[in-house]
């Protein structure tokens, strides 16, 4: 049946097909800009010789990767040796990221769960207030949270006077401020997805569920949570990602200790004492290592949903 | 047969309210073992609230449910040994057909191994046994159907309640899963408890009945019961087709009641009914009960003119005005004999009756 529809189809192709083809222009066309190009220029970027007031010299050289992964300096001719400079701010990144992702689900699905219960009308006003904050610039929301948590702040002088602690925690300059700063920075990317995932579970599968002798427990983790996995695995992606790649956080609520590639990458292109091809470089390395991970990620997927 | 060891299902003065609006007015009935119980009704009668409080998804607002003998009205649905098949199947999309069908096991805690072969014996059971490593997407309305049957007959519950399980198949389809219903309700000896708003559905399976309006039970029964004795006007204009006649008794002897029919009159014996002398009440009469005859018999005759006549294959649906105004339908078999009663319109022509298949009816 549907191989006879499609034939049918095909047969009057000749001139839909074209059609379709001169439609899709647009989208072709802000693809390339908009994407293909970035990365083109970012590319060849990443292989020219750095000028020392930023901008680049037309010459291709593997100087900026070389300095990221052996740290030679531009006319090193030591031995190759890596050198974790650089690869270990990558690695902190990717904890951090991942860390600050775990956390936004952990609160950010019961939130987007408890919208999604809501009556029609209500869950309109809760998703509008979640984006409430986020209409106010990142920046700004940075630097209030860095008050929030600072040692004289709101936070702390509510914990000693409910009695909680006795000394002020030191938040700020640790790596948990600049996870809950990523958290917070990104917390409607998670929830807004997964809200849309739960809207259009069926609940009638946890009645069933609760009908088939699961507890609660069971039929959160056995049929919620596998349902609606596209919502969660669009939420994670879309906190990971971009605070792997963050540098307010880490700039004003890590310190100098808590460097995460976004700052590194930022740095190579403020002002004079920047190195454009060295920060095209990390791009390129930040930009292939998500991939790789999303791939990786897309594979193992398939993977366990083709055995039983 | 109300011998209290056999009742599986109690219902005990159940009332439901939803704020102001009530749903079940003080229902009570008992749901014996090894029965096709049938809960039939219009929308909104309240046969699915009924259901659900069984099941556990809906608290009770008054009154009691026990399950053989033990009160459950306070335990959550995990905890009632009482399985579902819900209307739209509410299948696991995620798990295979076997995999959805050995849930209810292992949540009992079965072991996998275990749970997968008794699994496997239940898509014997439903003739689905190739289809084990399927999603449930992959399979046809019918398919989806009986693995849901499947899923909730695998724990072998006391009791099985069915939401209008079938209302999603196609006709022929649909007779076949009822055989189909009955048979492995049989075989098993569970008790299943039906919900539907087909009457023919209803009176095709069921080893009893309860007819639901408006969150009032209207009538239980065998299915012959509710179909040739129904106790008032609604049952017997829900079930089937029915002539309902708005009648004068003119006079009562030696059990015969005298009705006054526009022009005429019927004799009528109804043991059920207590009307009197001068009573206006409603006479109820299957369209199939009644004769349509060239000449008037001896009693219960009355004349009249044939509106129109309707060939519908297996018989002939003819609807005459009698005397004095009143319209009744005849319906006829299409027989050798019965063909001859497809008449055309403005003939004249005489319906007669049996004295007792007709019932009276208080309004």
């Amino acid at each position: 049946m549907a191989g006879g529809a499609a034939s049918i189809k095909s047969s009057r192709s000749g001139i839909y097909s074209d059609q379709r083809n001169w439609l899709l222009l647009p989208s072709w066309v802000v693809l390339g800009f908009f994407v293909f190009a970035p990365v083109c220029v970012m590319l060849v970027y990443s292989f020219l010789t750095k000028e020392f007031r930023g901008g680049v010299i037309w010459e291709p050289t593997l100087a900026a990767y070389d300095q990221f992964f052996f740290d030679r300096g531009l006319f090193g001719d030591a031995e190759p040796k890596l050198q974790w400079t650089y690869i270990s701010i990558f690695w902190r990144s990717i904890w951090q990221a991942g860390l600050a992702t775990i956390l936004a689900l952990i609160i950010g699905f019961p939130t987007a769960y408890f919208i999604a219960t809501r009556s029609p009308k209500a869950r309109a006003i809760w998703v509008f207030l979640i984006t409430v904050p986020y209409w106010v610039n990142l920046l700004i929301r940075t630097v209030s949270m860095k008050f929030l948590v600072r040692e004289e702040g709101p936070l702390n002088d509510f914990l000693i006077y409910a009695g909680i602690i006795e000394e002020p925690l030191q938040i700020i300059n640790t790596n948990l401020a600049v996870q809950l700063g990523l958290f917070y920075s990104y917390l409607p990317f998670m929830v807004l997805p997964i809200y849309a995932s739960v809207e259009r579970y069926n609940f009638i599968l946890s009645e069933a569920a609760a009908d088939l002798y699961a507890t609660k427990w069971t039929t959160l983790t056995r049929i919620l949570l596998p349902s609606i996995k596209p919502g969660l695995v669009a939420g994670c992606i879309l906190v990971f990602v971009p605070s792997l790649g963050a540098f307010l956080a880490p700039d004003l609520l890590g310190g100098a200790k808590n460097f995460m590639i976004g700052s590194l990458i930022e740095e190579q292109f403020k002002g004079n004492a920047g190195n454009w091809p060295f920060g095209a470089a990390a791009s390129m390395i930040l930009l292939t290592m998500v991939m790789v991970l999303l791939m990786i990620f897309a594979h193992q997927q398939r993977r366990a949903e083709e055995t039983p | 047969m109300n011998d209290v060891t056999n009742v599986t299902i109690d219902v005990r003065n159940v009332i439901k309210r939803y704020g102001d609006f009530t749903a079940l007015h003080k229902i009570s009935m008992s749901i014996l073992d090894n029965e096709f119980f049938t809960l039939l009704g219009p929308s909104g009668c309240g046969k699915t609230t009924l259901l659900k409080m069984i099941a556990g998804f809906e608290d009770v607002t008054e009154g009691a449910i026990f399950l053989s003998g033990e009160e459950i009205g306070s335990l959550p649905p995990n905890r009632r040994p009482v399985n579902t098949v819900f209307q739209n199947y509410a299948l696991f999309p995620h798990m295979t057909v076997l995999e959805n069908i050995g849930f209810g096991l292992e949540m009992r805690g079965s072991s996998r191994k275990d749970a997968e072969t008794r699994a496997g014996e239940m898509l014997e059971l439903v003739q689905l046994s190739s289809f084990a490593k399927r999603k449930p997407s992959q399979l046809s309305g019918g398919q989806q159907q009986r693995v849901a049957l499947a899923r909730a007959l695998a724990p072998s519950p006391k009791v099985l309640l069915l939401d209008e399980p079938l209302s999603a198949l196609d006709l022929k389809l649909r007779q076949s899963m009822q055989v189909e219903l009955k048979q492995i309700q049989r075989e098993t000896g569970i008790t299943f408890i039906f919900v539907t708003h087909d009457q023919e559905e209803a009176l095709t399976m069921s080893d009893r009945i309860a007819v639901m309006n408006a969150g009032e039970l209207q009538q239980l029964g065998s299915p012959r019961e509710i179909y040739e004795q129904p106790q008032n006007m609604f049952v017997a204009d829900f079930i089937g087709d029915s002539n309902l006649l708005s009648v004068s008794i003119d006079s009562v002897t030696e059990g015969l009641m005298k009705c006054h029919i526009g022009g005429g009159h019927f004799l009528i014996i109804d043991e059920a009914s207590a009307v009197g002398v001068g009573d206006k009440v409603h006479l109820s009469v299957r369209p199939e009960r009644l004769l349509l005859s060239d000449e008037a018999a001896e009693t219960n005759s009355l004349k009249g003119t044939v509106l129109q006549s309707i060939y519908k294959g297996t018989d002939i649906s003819t609807t005459v005005e009698l005397e004095g105004g009143p319209i009744i339908s005849v319906r006829t078999s299409n027989t050798a004999r019965g063909i001859k009663r497809l008449m055309p319109p403005g003939s004249a022509a005489f319906v007669n009756m049996e004295a007792g298949a007709a019932r009276l009816l208080a309004d």
